[in-house]
Order: C-alpha cells, then structure tokens, then sequence
C-alpha cells in the first residue's frame, strides 16, 4: 500500500506495515527534556519506579528557557537536573548552548527517519531533517525516561505543496503565518503537516525549520519535509549518517491536499491574540511598538539576523523601541558575531542577549507592561504569552521586525530598504 | 458544582502563565489559574466544579501546569468540543477526564449539566449531546488511575504490536 513519509517513519522502526490509524507502543530514537519540564518528567520517571533511565545517551538534556537562572526556584530545578544528569550518565548541555530545538538539531540529535519526542512543543520543528518528532507532557516523558517508548497513534498527514518563489523579503515565515491564518489554530490537530513543492525544495535549513516549528500552531501533532540534498548535507556535516530514500509514495493517502504559489506573497503578521488571525502586513502598517524582540526557535538563526542586517543597512533602531535580539543558539550567535552583524546590531541601539528562550514564553525578561504592544519573531501570541494579559503582541518575520524596529510602528520591509 | 464556560483557543498560557512554571504543586498552580485573562476563577473555583469549553482547548505549550493547575483547582472533568492534542494526553495523566462532545449547544453557567462518560453522553439543560469515546489505549491509562499508576504495574513494554483505532 502507498504510504506517507510519516506511515514510512513508524513503519521502519516498528520494521512491520503501519498505517495512519494503528496505535502502537513505539521506541524512541531521542528524547529531550529542559529546565521547565524536566524537572517533572524526572519525578514521574520516579514516581513509576524508574531508576535507570531506559537510554542515557538518547537522552537529550539542557536548560534554555530561564538562563541563566533568574530566580532560586529556577536555580534549584537547575541543580535537581545537573544531579540526576550526573547520575544518570546523561549528558548535560546546561546554559551553554541555547535554545532546546536548534541545539538539538546543530548537534546532530535528530536525523531523517527517527522518531524523537520532546517535552515541548515546538519538539515539531525537527521534521525539518525528516525526523517525526513531537511534543509531549511531563508524565509521558517521565514514561519515555523509563521505558525508551510511548504510545503513539501514526497521524493521517496533510500535504502542504508549495510552489513559485518568494519575493524578496518575503519567506518561511511569512508563508507559515499565512498557512495558519489559512486553515486556523487546529486546522492540523492529530494530524501532520508534510511540506513539498520547488519553493520548500529550494528552502534552506532555516527556513525548513521556520515551518516544521510552527505546525504545532495549526494544532499538528507533527511538520515534515521528506529529506533530499539539502537536509543530507545539514545532517552529514553534524553526525555520521549514510542518505537513503525517505519520501511519500505516489498515491499515498491524505487527509488534505493544499497547494499555494507563494510568488505573490506579501509579509504577513500574526496579531493581538491568535496566531491564526494574519493579515498582509499593510492592514498593520503603522502600529507604534514599545518592543521589538528577534529571536526564538522559529527565527533566531544567522539566517534571519542577515535579514535583519540586510534592512538595518547603516542605519539606528528608532530610540521609542527596545529592540531585543537573542540568537537561538551559540553556533548562530557565533555565525552572525563573525559576520560583523552582532557590532552593526549594538551600534544601532539594540540589545544582544546571550542564547535563550528570552521573551518569548514570558518566563525570563523581557517582559511587557500593561497596555504595551510588541512586535515578536517568536511563534505565540497568546494573550499573556510575554507578560501583562493587557499587552499586545504581533509575529512576523525577521526582515519585518527590522523595519518595525527601525521605524518604531509596524511596517512592510520592503518599503525601507 | 459551578459551571465555568469558556471559548474557543483557550492556551495554556492563559491557564497558567509562563512565569509561575517554576511551580509544580497543584494547589499552588491553582492560585495563578486564569490569571490575568479570567481573575474570577482562581478565586471562586470550588472541587468539583467542571470546565465547558469551545474548540481546541489546551492549545499551546506541552506545560503540564495547566492541566495541574485546574486539578489543584479541583477540576476533574473538562467538556469541550475538541482539545489540543497534548492537553488531552496531558489531562488524562493528571487524573483530569477530558470530555469531546462536538456538537454542545450553548451552554451557560447557569446551565444544569450531567456528564455520563460510560453511556456516551453529556446531559446539558434537558438536551442530550453524544460524546467521543476515549480512544481505547488510553482507556487503559484512564482505568488504571493515570499513567503513572499504569506505568508501576508494567515491567517492561512491548513496542510495535498495533492495533487499528
Ligand atoms: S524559544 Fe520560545 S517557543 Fe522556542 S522553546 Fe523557547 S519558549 Fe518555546
């Protein structure tokens, strides 16, 4: 029977036919867990009988979300998990690397094929190697920690063909916003998201990333692109690994087909308060800011501070604006410092965070006042998301959180530069 | 038992916000449940009262602080017409029953509501709505207790024998 990439996934590692529907006990290839929900996951892993942990060197550890430790209960979660990490054998990669999803994949810990869970979320995002990953709570984790599987039921898959080219400024980001504005915050729920098409084909790493990310925002239980050149070379370069075939077969079932040309597309912005509300980024233009924050899993890599650099020019961040920028993880903060952009970025007014989750879940600093609006490169929206329920917050792109920066109210990259 | 009716899209960031994550007790999740978006709530939520709830409830982060939080509320049952996929797991391993009943009128917090998971149905100001069966492997999860108690009875697990659902 034809199948997706996803029902090839579960297929392989189960090394038996599976299909969209079936319910299985599955291993895992990788499981991460960080500073906000491993401590919990640790004491269900307790709380069953755990001991050992089922496979410490699958076992992805690091602390990003409130780093460096920003109150004592953070610091002591922080000192439960360096403990059980030394006795476990488990490899900690602390504060020092950055965000959970982009050190997961620069360090090579997720791969075409594998299954990997994360007690988070956007853990989605590493379908951009052609892995199924997805997120899940504490309690599953703590199952995961001591049994090395889960239950899984293999999602029915929507396939999400994307043809053209973009228009200059215009990228990832704007077409993943514009994909949620299009079929809605649970437009995807249980199921996964599968992007094809030249215009995914010819997408970067980063931008792959930018998508698989945000498939949670649809309620998608998983985003995937089925791994070619591209995704090979990434993964090649990172650990040792031998390209095989993993792609959808023709006539593979779907329980939805899109397809949208993304040559016309303009910046989208996601606003005030769901992130399936998007506009073109005309209808905002000209909202004053109070914050402009670039960063995040979705867009905190050296791709996007190009961007950032690219509509910067030599120009100053409007002085009515705090411009915060956190690179997602210190492989990113190196590329872009080497690349002389970090120097234009603090010459222009802005403020450089080490790497971390920063604003972006509201848990660190960062945070809004009430009445405050802010323009964000994350991915949530959600009232409250980055401090007062009574503030406001807008996602864009990268290059569109330049121009706001430097304008101080919403406004359409392509008219700077 | 106080009815609590809410929308569609409620995150989990709005059920507890991210800054009080460093907590982990329920009864102290509890005091932060809704803060800023439903004040009323943390203060008047009782035991036994019960959520009714729009579309895609629980959407957003795989924070098990939300459903904790309303479990130290004294919540255990959450109606809606769906939920966010790692909220409904979520709520299953903190002993919530999370109840799918798609078609739910207009239900206000005045409304006489009786949930019946065993026959299938959720009684709602005379009216009768059909509710999704809790899919058979989490049935087991749900019998035993919640995962962990699920989780103390096994040894070790059997990976890859399916099952169609
Ligand atoms: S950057 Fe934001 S979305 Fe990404 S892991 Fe951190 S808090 Fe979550």
């Amino acid at each position: 029977m034809a199948k997706t990439i996803v029902e090839k996934i579960f297929s392989r590692i189960c090394e038996r036919d599976m299909s969209a529907g079936d319910v299985m006990m599955a291993p895992v290839d990788g499981a991460m867990i960080h500073d906000i929900t491993g401590p919990l996951a640790i004491h269900k892993f307790h709380e069953m009988g755990g001991e050992r942990v089922f496979d410490p060197s699958k076992v992805i550890m690091l602390f990003d979300h409130q780093v460096p430790a920003d109150s004592i209960s953070a610091a002591e979660l922080q000192q439960f998990m360096r403990s059980f990490a030394s006795e476990q054998g488990i490899f900690n990669y602390d504060l020092r690397e950055g965000v959970c999803h982009q050190v997961v994949l620069e360090k090579g810990r997720a791969a075409p094929g594998e299954i990997i869970v994360g007690s988070d979320s956007h853990t989605c995002m590493y379908g951009a190697v052609g892995a199924f990953a997805t997120g899940i709570g504490s309690t599953d984790m703590g199952f995961v920690l001591r049994y090395g599987a889960l239950y899984f039921r293999v999602p029915e898959s929507i396939r999400v063909d994307v043809s053209g080219t973009f228009p200059e400024w215009v990228g990832a980001k704007d077409f993943i916003l514009s994909l949620a504005g299009d079929i809605g915050a649970d437009g995807a729920t249980y199921q996964a998201l599968e992007f094809t098409g030249e215009a995914i084909r010819r997408m970067d790493m980063a931008g792959r990333m930018t998508c698989c990310n945000m498939a949670i925002e649809m309620g998608g239980k998983a985003g995937i692109v089925p791994p070619d050149k591209t995704t090979w070379a990434y993964v090649g370069e990172r650990r040792d690994s031998v390209p095989f075939d993993l792609a959808s077969d023709e006539g593979a079932s779907y329980a939805a087909w899109k397809s949208y040309d993304v040559s016309d597309l303009e910046p989208q912005v996601a606003v005030p308060h769901n992130v399936d509300h998007v506009v073109a980024v005309g209808e905002v233009a000209g909202t004053p800011v109070d914050q402009v924050f670039i960063g995040s899993c979705t867009n905190g890599r050296f791709e996007d501070f190009r961007d950032v650099a690219g509509i910067l020019g030599n120009r100053r961040f409007s002085d009515d604006v705090r411009v915060i920028i956190i690179p997602a993880s210190r492989e990113e903060y190196l590329k872009t410092l080497r690349a002389g952009y970090i120097e234009r970025f603090v010459e222009a007014g802005a403020l450089v965070e080490a790497p971390c989750c920063g604003p972006c879940m509201g848990g660190a600093f960062g945070l809004l006042a009430p009445g405050e609006v802010s323009l964000s490169t994350s991915n949530r929206n959600f009232r409250g998301r980055q401090g007062s329920a009574e503030a406001e917050v807008y996602l864009a792109s990268a290059a569109t959180a330049a121009a706001t920066a430097i304008a101080g109210e919403i406004t359409d990259p392509r008219e700077v530069v | 038992m106080r009815i609590w009716v809410f929308g569609d899209d409620i995150d989990t960031d709005a059920i507890i916000p991210g800054r009080y994550l460093t907590i982990y007790d329920p009864k102290e999740l509890a005091m932060h449940a809704f803060e800023g978006t439903r004040d009323a709530f943390r203060t008047d939520v009782r035991e036994g009262d019960i959520i009714v709830a729009g579309r895609n409830f629980g959407c957003g982060s795989s924070r098990e602080h939300a459903p904790l939080a309303l479990r130290g509320a004294g919540v255990r049952l959450i109606v809606a017409r769906s939920f966010a996929r790692i909220f409904y797991r979520n709520a299953i391993n903190t002993g919530i029953l999370p109840v799918v009943c798609p078609d739910i009128g207009d239900i206000g917090e005045k409304s006489r509501i009786a949930v019946h998971p065993e026959a299938g149905y959720v009684e709602a100001d005379g009216v009768q709505y059909r509710i999704e069966p809790v899919p058979a492997f989490l049935r087991k999860i749900v019998d035993a207790g919640g995962l962990v108690p699920y989780a103390r009875e096994i040894e070790e697990v059997e990976t890859c024998t399916g099952s169609r659902q």
